[in-house]
């Protein structure tokens, strides 16, 4: 009540951004440069961070020249440990941001972390963890959890890295004494096929698989569960890559708060809401008052005045000078 | 002084001209405007804090005066160098959740989402049009020469001076719209969403204020107590002064609603450059009046963020030059003094002053030619 109307957070993040009292921030700890092109940030997190489960994800948010953007990490540590790991692979603007920038004494924005690619609370007696490339951090999460809390079943972890050295953590990944199966894409083992599995785990079909990777590796091992008709042993985090902009008025939209749907027929969202039975909020239908500004969850729109394409997901737009370019998504 | 007519064509090339200057600052928008903006607040804040600290020590004189100086400016950098220029989005692109238009709350008790309604939408986008931008008077005062006459407006300087004291209550009270409650274009009930907001953000305001920080200097309560009052009042009497010198000083024009029916995008930069002033100064006078001294920028890009309008001012100059179109500029002193003599113009019937002197009207268009000032 003293500190309104900007609250407590407002004044005590202005001594140190990580005294905030309700807000998710973590400080990086430590910078660990772990193959040619991944980092590994140790993070302490604030007060308000309420932890994690392994195979969860983190939005993590960095200010790059004045802007704040945002992109997903699954940590990469046990969930029992003190703080958390994120491994970094720098591709993409705040990958490459933290990777030239990441400094013990940087802090990060958080969100509380999120995702249903979890282990069940009950663990399972066999397990087969598959991952490719940065698709590692989700699955070696589990691992090193399972290794704290000295689970005893089997356990086999069977990644695809171009070779060892683009490994992360592999040292870390030895000590857990569970089997360990590399497979380098680039030498003899080459990509997924059936035979990797049958070789590394004779057992999956009784086991529960968790399988985090590239669009190649997922529909490999997805097929070969589908064709023995064990799908339901298979669990799968999409690293959803963005779709690339269909060129003008293609695809569909949708008001997911609302539950509606329409074509899009290429005029502003303003109007392709209203002519759907909606009455958002809005005023000078000129891009001036954001009485209709609404967040863009997923897709590309293209700025009236500018002519600028914003593909990032979970964004704010203003309806009135937006226009989707291909299938959009938002929160109305 | 409205300048001359521009064809439509003139009209077009003007609008495309600004399009392009307002392009050319959103392209280059970045770390450098963030700064500015954090350094701005971490002042206020700082500012704040360092103000009702001072308050507690209210016995000795000196501390209570330089608190309720730190106060003021506390409250004045909050309500206009960041309050109104973050809430109309200046900001948003930074994405920062903290300095969004659609979560920023500021210090004074009209709330931020009635606000915005009557301010961002009626206003900006109505600018000086005749009944439909209520900023016009404020629905209490005339101001000018195209409101009809009325015994009420005798009371016109006396209404100004009562706004000026208790402005943070006037501009919440602004949107129950109180004119149409009397002329019955509204209906009592459909004020309650922003009635309810104004009981929550006035009280909260008020609480805190007048009594939780009056009652924790415990045998100082009166004096801290004073200290808000007399901040709260330096606040509004700044504002008032800043924001009347931005539409109503003389030579700035009025518009009818059938002028700007279906206005191009160039006619609408048009209209706002011929309603709205400018206020000259030194580099912290700008800042303190939250760059609205810069008003004839501000209102044709509301969205970039103020501390750019200086920088631009030069180029919007050159335009009005070239386009023959007046650029309304002036110190506070001239600025404000000629608001002062409309006020008491206007409280008086017209045929007192020799018909209908005063400033011109907008010449959009089509529309009629400019009256003689």
């Amino acid at each position: 009540m003293l500190a309104t109307p900007h609250g407590i957070d407002r004044y005590l993040e202005l001594i140190h951004p990580m005294l905030a009292i309700r807000e998710q921030r973590g400080i990086v700890t430590g910078v660990h440069r772990t193959t040619p092109d991944t980092i590994t940030l140790r993070i302490r997190p604030s007060r308000a961070w309420r932890g994690f489960t392994a195979g969860q994800h983190v939005r993590v948010s960095v200010t790059v020249d004045g802007v704040r953007r945002t992109r997903c990490y699954s940590p990469a540590s046990s969930q029992h440990a003190r703080g958390f790991e994120l491994t970094v692979k720098a591709s993409g603007l705040v990958s490459s941001w933290l990777r030239e920038n990441a400094r013990p004494g940087l802090v990060l924005d958080l969100s509380p972390a999120e995702g249903d690619f979890t282990l069940p609370a009950t663990r399972p007696d066999k397990l087969l963890l598959i991952s490719g490339g940065s698709g590692i951090t989700p699955v070696m999460s589990m691992l090193r959890t399972l290794t704290d809390e000295g689970h005893t079943g089997e356990v086999v972890f069977l990644h695809y890295a171009t070779d060892e050295a683009h490994v992360p953590c592999l040292d870390t990944l030895r000590a857990t004494g569970h089997r360990l199966v590399l497979a380098h894409t680039a030498a003899g083992s080459g990509h997924f096929t059936e035979a990797h599995l049958r070789a590394a785990a004779p057992w999956f079909a009784e086991a529960t698989t968790y399988l985090c990777g590239p669009p190649g590796l997922m529909a490999g091992v997805t097929a070969v569960f589908d064709q023995l008709g064990i799908a339901d042993r298979l669990r799968t985090e999409d690293f959803r890559p963005s779709t690339p902009a269909d060129p003008g008025a293609v695809g569909r939209i949708t008001f997911s708060r609302s539950g509606r749907t329409c074509d899009n027929t290429g005029r502003s969202l303003l109007e392709q809401a209203e002519s759907a039975g909606l009455r958002p909020e809005h005023g000078c239908r000129m891009g001036i008052c954001l009485s209709c500004t609404r967040r863009k969850t997923a897709g590309t729109v293209r700025d009236l005045r500018s002519g600028e394409l914003n593909d990032e997901d979970d964004t704010e737009v203003q309806l009135c000078v937006s226009v989707p370019v291909g299938t959009v998504s938002i929160d109305l | 002084m409205s300048g001359k007519r521009l064809t439509p064509e003139e009209l077009d090339r003007l609008g495309a001209e600004l399009d392009a200057l307002r392009q050319r600052v959103v392209d280059d928008l970045g770390q450098a405007d963030r700064d500015y903006l954090l350094t701005v607040v971490r002042t206020q804040r700082a500012l704040e804090v360092a103000g009702r600290g001072l308050l507690f020590l209210g016995f000795f004189p000196p501390a209570w005066l330089a608190g309720v100086a730190a106060l003021s400016a506390s409250k004045i950098l909050d309500n206009m160098e960041i309050g109104h220029n973050v809430m109309h989005g200046q900001y948003d692109w930074m994405r920062d959740p903290a300095l969004n238009s659609r979560t920023f709350e500021w210090d004074t008790v009209a709330p931020a989402a009635n606000w915005k309604h009557s301010h961002n939408y009626v206003h900006h986008t109505f600018t000086n049009v005749l009944g439909k931008d209520r900023d016009i008077g404020y629905g209490i005062l005339r101001i000018d020469p195209e409101q009809r006459w009325h015994p009420y407006y005798l009371g016109n300087p006396v209404y100004a001076f009562l706004l000026m004291v208790f402005f943070q209550w006037g501009v919440m009270l602004h949107d129950l719209e109180v004119e149409r409650l009397v002329s019955g274009e509204k209906r009592w009930a459909e004020t309650a969403g922003v009635r309810r907001l104004m009981w929550r953000k006035g009280l909260r305001q008020a609480v805190k204020d007048y009594v939780l920080f009056p009652a924790l200097s415990g045998p100082l309560f009166v004096s801290t107590l004073a200290g808000n009052a007399t901040a709260n009042l330096a606040r509004n009497v700044w504002a008032f002064a800043i924001i009347f010198c931005g539409h109503f000083p003389s030579g700035v024009a009025s518009f009818t609603e059938e002028e700007t029916a279906g206005e191009s995008r160039g006619r609408w930069y048009h209209r706002q450059l011929l309603g709205s002033a400018n206020i000259t100064g030194s580099a912290l006078f700008h800042v303190l009046t939250g760059n609205l001294s810069h008003q004839i920028e501000h209102h044709l890009f509301p969205d970039l963020p103020a501390r750019r309008y200086p920088m631009i001012a030069p180029q919007v100059r050159d335009i009005c030059a070239r386009y023959g179109l007046p650029y309304n500029t002036g110190g506070l002193a001239r600025q404000l003094g000629s608001v002062v003599g409309k006020l008491v113009r206007y409280a008086l019937p017209d045929r007192w002053w020799g018909g209908t002197s005063g400033p011109t009207r907008g010449t959009v268009g089509s529309g009629r030619g400019p009256r003689a000032a």
